[in-house]
């Protein structure tokens, strides 16, 4: 009983002497850039040698910005632009951020390895096919384009609250929603078991899933207002060309957080510094900005300089087009 | 004449009884066909898990590390604290509040319509899906009380998800007890709080510990209702402890303390491209399950002792 106390004893000294307080960056947001940021917060972590604690939650885009406008979390991931009613939410509660860009996403459209009619689709194909009118309606890939046999159609995407979903249909579409009649899901995975299964399916989601699954998948060549079809890869995404699928996706930063908590700006810093960024993007399976568009980033940063560069929906700008507007609102 | 009939009657009776064991064979061969079906399929996933993620299993850093974007290096200890802790909450709140309402409501609740609806009420929170709870909590906890994404607000969220379980287990179980053993007990004398604390408790015990069970068991892995309430998934460090060395020796810093839980970990896991990740993903649910075993076995002591106590 006494050796038993004495041990208690010692676990807490050892504990409460780890434990005063300890400064804590808080972060919540989109699941599709929690690999990066749990990425760099480990990184950011060892760097700082354990003075500094960062939290990583996934309630997505929606969520996390909920919580970040209320003042909750110092920094929100987002796999797209901050909304007008976000905007608003954010005003209303006089919180400040300041938008960067943290990499860049490329959706693929893939297809069965065994499908051998598909070698390339253009964004007007796609749109036949997504289409909300399409519904019940292109159900062949014939219907598609008249040199595809006559097999039926069967459609696999993320679900509809997911950033990935939104910007798909708003570069296909150019609408708020497509078809109902697919199969959705919240977990890409079940996407690529779905599409690697079934010779006739077509589905969509972001490049880290195809690029681990290359040979259960055949990705599908994109061409755009009449340009030649582009393949989905890192080098496409980077130098612009992949399009309308590329996509930035960002952090928040709190102003407010970055000028009274040091931490918060230390870690900002750390995340926008080309140095740490680039590889630890591309090892998480995302695609790196050009090295200028982080020097960029951080200056905007350094500068404080808020509000976002995206008012309503837009697609397929490049990221040093971006990158050089002035934010407003 | 007289002999034949009798022996009619013997044959008669004969054929009956062989009838009844025949069917009471199938009963019983159907009962085994149908607990086998349900065993198989779960050593299946067990064993298909085990073997996915036995690699990990093996690997003592596995419950020792940090989550890390390696998932070699990649472990659970943020996890399995938070789990534990979240559990240890929502069992301290969950038992005492869920066997008293159940043991009100049967025992001493007037019955009238109201008892009625109440009564419907619980059962039917019993089958609201886990999110509502998710919601409730947010708004609730959350913001209205401002207690924040902690383990506090966690414990207290799982322990609304349980408590109709915990309700309807308790009541079902003091319904069961004989009227015989009550009036015996009134007989001698004793009044309602004593029937109740030193006849029906004890005999209701057995069911009672089964719905605590169940009810634990579908907490432990839950994820939904607590990604809403804000729970981490990427943290690397762990709660203060709850004893310390200068007095008064608790500590309760640990239930504001910001956490993750098994089935959050598991499921970022699971969603992740990388195929090592998914490895991770099974070895977590290897042991998601053996924590829920262990929880159930644990009880179930706890019950064989107290019966043994009792006698």
């Amino acid at each position: 009983m006494i050796k038993f106390a004495a041990i208690v004893m010692a676990l807490a000294a050892m504990v409460s002497g780890a434990s005063h307080a300890r400064d804590l960056v808080k972060i919540d947001g989109s699941s599709t850039v929690f690999p990066i940021t749990e990425a760099v917060a480990e990184e950011f972590q060892t760097a700082e040698r354990g003075k500094t604690m960062v939290t990583v939650g996934i309630s997505g885009t929606g969520g996390g910005f909920k919580k970040f406008c209320r003042g909750d979390t110092d920094i929100s991931d987002a796999s797209r632009p901050i909304k007008d009613s976000e905007q608003q939410l954010c005003a209303e509660n006089g919180i400040e951020y300041i938008e960067l860009p943290a990499a860049l996403d490329a959706l693929t459209v893939v297809v069965n390895p065994n499908n051998d009619w598909v070698d390339h689709l253009s964004v007007a194909e796609l749109k036949k096919i997504w289409q909300p009118a399409a519904q019940g309606r292109i159900t062949q890939w014939s219907q598609v384009r008249s040199s595809f046999p006559n097999r039926p159609l069967t459609l696999f995407g993320p679900g509809t609250d997911s950033g990935t979903y939104d910007y798909f249909v708003e570069a296909i579409v150019n609408g708020k929603s497509s078809r109902g009649d697919f199969t959705a899901s919240e977990d890409d995975n079940v996407l690529v078991q779905g599409v690697a299964n079934d010779v006739n399916a077509l589905g969509f989601f972001g490049l880290a899933y195809y690029e681990e699954n290359r040979d259960k998948l055949k990705a599908v060549p994109i061409s755009w207002k009449g340009g030649k079809p582009v393949t989905p890869s890192v080098e496409n995404a980077k130098d612009a060309s992949y399009q309308p699928l590329s996509r930035p996706i960002f952090i928040y930063v709190n102003k407010q957080s970055a000028d009274t908590k040091p931490h918060v700006a230390r870690f900002v810093e750390f995340y926008m510094n080309k140095k740490h960024a680039a590889p630890l993007v591309k090892e998480v399976g995302y695609v790196p900005l050009p090295e200028k568009a982080y020097d960029l980033a951080a200056k905007k940063f350094k500068n404080r300089v808020t509000g976002t560069v995206f008012h309503g929906a837009e697609v397929g700008v490049g990221i040093e087009e971006l990158m050089a507007r002035t934010p407003q609102g | 004449m007289a002999n034949s009939s009798l022996a009619n009657a013997q044959i008669e009776s004969a054929r009956i009884v062989a009838a009844n064991r025949r069917t009471d064979l199938l009963m019983a061969s159907i009962g085994i066909l149908v607990l086998g079906i349900a065993t198989l399929l779960l050593t299946s996933v067990f064993v298909g898990l085990l073997a996915s993620g036995w690699d990990r299993l093996i690997n003592p850093d596995f419950y020792t590390h940090f989550p890390s974007r390696h998932p070699q290096q990649a472990g659970i200890i943020s996890a399995i604290v938070g789990s534990s802790l979240v559990m240890l909450v929502t069992a301290v709140i969950a038992i005492p509040l869920g066997v008293a309402a159940g043991l009100y409501l049967e025992e001493y609740a007037p019955k009238n319509w109201l008892t009625d609806l109440i009564e419907i009420n619980v059962s039917n929170l019993a089958g609201v899906p886990s999110i509502i709870y998710g919601l409730l909590a947010l708004g609730l906890f959350v913001y209205a009380f401002s207690l924040g994404e902690t383990i506090l607000t966690a414990g207290l969220t799982l322990a609304l998800l349980i408590l109709p379980v915990i309700i309807v287990a308790t009541r079902e179980a003091v319904r069961s007890i004989p009227l015989e053993l009550r009036e015996a007990a009134y007989g001698l004398g004793a009044d309602k709080w004593q029937v109740v604390r030193m006849y029906v408790l004890p005999a209701a015990r057995p069911g009672i510990f089964t719905g605590v069970i169940v009810g634990l068991a579908r907490a432990i892995g839950e994820a939904a209702p607590l990604i809403t309430i804000g729970a981490l998934t990427f943290i690397a460090f762990l709660p203060p402890l709850p004893v310390q060395a200068t007095p008064p020796f608790v500590n309760f810093d640990w239930l504001t303390s910001p956490f993750t839980v098994m089935p959050i970990q598991l499921f970022n896991w699971v969603s992740r491209p990388q195929a090592e990740f998914h490895v991770n993903a099974a070895a977590t649910g290897v042991v998601l399950m053996v924590m829920t075993l262990a929880m159930n076995a644990l009880a179930i002591y706890v019950r064989l002792r107290l019966r043994r106590l009792h006698r």
